[in-house]
């Protein structure tokens, strides 16, 4: 490797961070101009996401050396197909979102561009980080930016849902910490590989700390991710913020789903001695109950955007539910059901703004309202969103919850999970086909003059319910490629062997 | 000293924890700010303790862990950006609200609570 490819795995974080500065140092630039620029930055994610895919998809695990210091003494950064997969999700997201942002979203308030692009920063950072206290540092960046992007544009609601918001995050950044330090006062270290490494060889008499501060560390990655009970953050904050940044915001629990996966398959998985299978009780049961309070939530909503937000609830419960499986074939199904279950709720997110405007100062709560014009075009997307999101087939979320239940079919949590997932299925039908009805159906006559949508209002989500079409298209390499995934992410010794050069 | 300090940390955090419990916008600002002096400490003694010891390997034949030293140093330069924000955030709360409850309470029984 030479040139530009040994840098590739930097590039997705280098990118947004230098285009997130030189928008800032853009402010009184045409407004045109920032748009191209935060525009083209965001674009260029995707092949750049693209390049990774094709690296990792051989197997490869990229590690790049900070400064050329060796691990564990230096930072690395590693690009294997998990962290790539993640990447494509986010590049694709982030630009749909964009998109439907250049709409107006991003005047309401000021520096919207530059928040959007360190949000990036953070996320790609965070995906591609090896070192533990580098994953803390990339989570504060990317929940600055989100503080920001989450009040963007202002207003009562937006306010109060955000103090919440960041408190309970920054609580939540503590108990990190805590648990950061606990591990390295234990092990010395804090290159992720070389944690596995050390967690393996605990004596008994640290085993209490170092699985107290696997378990708060736990706990931090299910307030990020919105596990029962550390949910209660989100539907507020999800419900009132603008809609781009609420389908940006469709990756951020992924985030917390994927940093479980990565830190408990290599620190805490089969392989880790004393401290293997430490989550092996906790994840399951808990995946479970949010599923179904998620689902309840979401037939309780009075709002649409509510209402999306508790099936962002539920479908973390479903994709950790498919994790915590622990099996090639369980985390398969999750890999697929995450880009699918972000996509359709990107989608979900960007459709409800167009709908909410539609129906005038009903906005989008649930209750009769006139016939909103545009009808027939956000009714047939709200249409394909719902069925993606309630898993009917034939799109995505069918194949990923097919997948997750014929995981289960080995699994000791067969019958649970089952009855879980199904009785969840049923129960997001009724829930979304209520809220079409209502919304589409059950109209009245009007004077009033409503705006009608613009091609730009539903263009964004259109595309991103393609991309998730794509996924029912493509699902043999799609599959593939997530069931390879499992494969490496249950074989953390290569992982350990590739970031520390095979030395002990 | 090893004693002080874990009692000092204790102390911190359970002041933390019961300030960020508190219903007004300041005392919860108050508890983060507790919070994360704990914490910063509690990474900074991870390190191990040690007095007059240099932090870069020398002729001296014992010396102490820099890491640590660098983690606390970006833990306090994120915990003061972020104290920071959330300040400007709890007034920005209480001007849009009207008041400096948490929920935004509007009577001024619900405010008293």
């Amino acid at each position: 490797m030479n040139g530009l490819a040994m840098h590739l795995p930097i590039l997705p974080v280098l990118l947004p961070l230098v285009a997130g500065i030189v928008l800032l140092t853009l402010r009184s630039a045409p407004l045109a101009a920032q748009r191209g620029i935060s525009l083209a930055a965001t674009a260029a994610l995707v092949p750049l996401a693209l390049a990774l895919l094709a690296t990792a998809s051989d197997g490869t695990q990229l590690v790049y050396k900070l400064g050329n210091w060796d691990a564990p003494y230096g930072i690395v950064l590693v690009a294997d197909r998990l962290a790539a997969w993640m990447l494509m999700a986010t590049a694709l997201v982030a630009l749909f979102a964009l998109l439907h942002a250049l709409r107006g979203d991003d005047v309401k308030g000021r520096h919207f561009h530059v928040l959007y692009q360190l949000q990036l920063f953070g996320l790609n950072g965070a995906f591609l980080t090896g070192d533990l206290f580098n994953l803390f540092v990339f989570f504060e960046i990317l929940l600055l930016a989100s503080y920001g992007l989450l009040l963007h544009g202002g207003g009562r609601l937006r306010v109060k849902a955000g103090l919440h918001f960041v408190v309970i995050n920054l609580v939540g950044s503590t108990l990190f910490l805590f648990a950061v330090g606990t591990l390295y006062g234990v092990t010395g270290t804090l290159n992720m590989a070389d944690l596995a490494v050390k967690l393996a060889r605990t004596v008994p008499e640290n085993l209490a700390l170092v699985e107290a501060a696997g378990l708060l560390l736990f706990g931090v990655f299910a307030l990020k991710a919105a596990l029962l009970p550390l949910h209660l953050w989100l539907p507020a904050a999800y419900a009132h913020t603008s809609a781009p940044v609420a389908a940006l915001f469709a990756i951020m629990t992924k985030v917390g789903a994927y940093s479980i996966l990565r830190v408990y398959s290599l620190m805490f998985g089969a392989d880790a001695g004393a401290v293997a299978n430490l989550l092996a009780d906790w994840l399951m049961p808990l995946a479970l109950v949010t599923l179904v309070a998620g689902m309840l939530g979401a037939v309780a909503a009075t709002a649409l955007r509510q209402q999306i937000a508790y099936l962002v609830i539920a479908s973390v419960g479903t994709l950790l539910a498919a994790f915590a499986l622990d099996s090639v074939d369980g985390l398969a199904a999750g890999l697929y059901y995450l880009p699918h279950t972000t996509l359709a709720t990107a989608a979900m997110f960007l459709l409800a703004d167009p709908i909410g405007r539609a129906r005038g100062e009903r906005a989008d709560r649930f209750e009769p309202g006139p016939a909103m014009p545009g009808a027939p075009i956000l009714g047939g997307l709200f249409f394909a969103a719902a069925i993606a999101m309630a898993g009917l087939p034939p799109l995505s979320g069918f194949l990923g919850k097919f997948m997750l239940l014929r995981a289960a079919l080995e699994s000791p949590w067969l019958t649970w999970l089952w009855s879980a997932v199904l009785a969840t299925g049923l129960i997001g039908v009724i829930a979304l086909a209520r809220s079409g009805s209502l919304l589409f159906y059950r109209t009245h006559s009007t004077t009033e003059k409503l705006p009608a949508p613009g091609t730009a209002d539903w263009l964004p989500a259109a595309g991103l319910l393609l991309l998730g079409f794509g996924l029912v298209l493509w699902a043999g390499p799609v599959s593939d490629y997530a069931t390879a995934t499992a494969a490496q992410l249950l074989e953390p010794q290569a992982y350990i062997d590739a970031v520390l050069g095979g030395r002990p | 000293m090893e004693a002080l300090i874990a009692l000092v940390i204790g102390v911190l955090t359970a002041s933390g924890v019961f300030l960020a419990l508190r219903g007004q916008t300041f005392p919860v600002v108050l508890g983060l700010t507790f919070l994360s002096y704990a914490v910063n400490l509690f990474l900074f003694v991870m390190g191990r303790l040690a007095i007059g010891v240099p932090p870069v390997i020398s002729d001296a034949a014992a010396y102490t862990d820099p890491l640590p030293q660098a983690l606390v140093l970006t833990a306090i330069v994120i915990s003061f950006g972020m104290t920071a924000f959330v300040i400007v955030l709890a007034l920005k709360a209480r001007a849009e609200l009207g008041n400096d409850h948490v929920d935004g309470m509007h009577s001024d029984e619900d405010a008293a609570r």
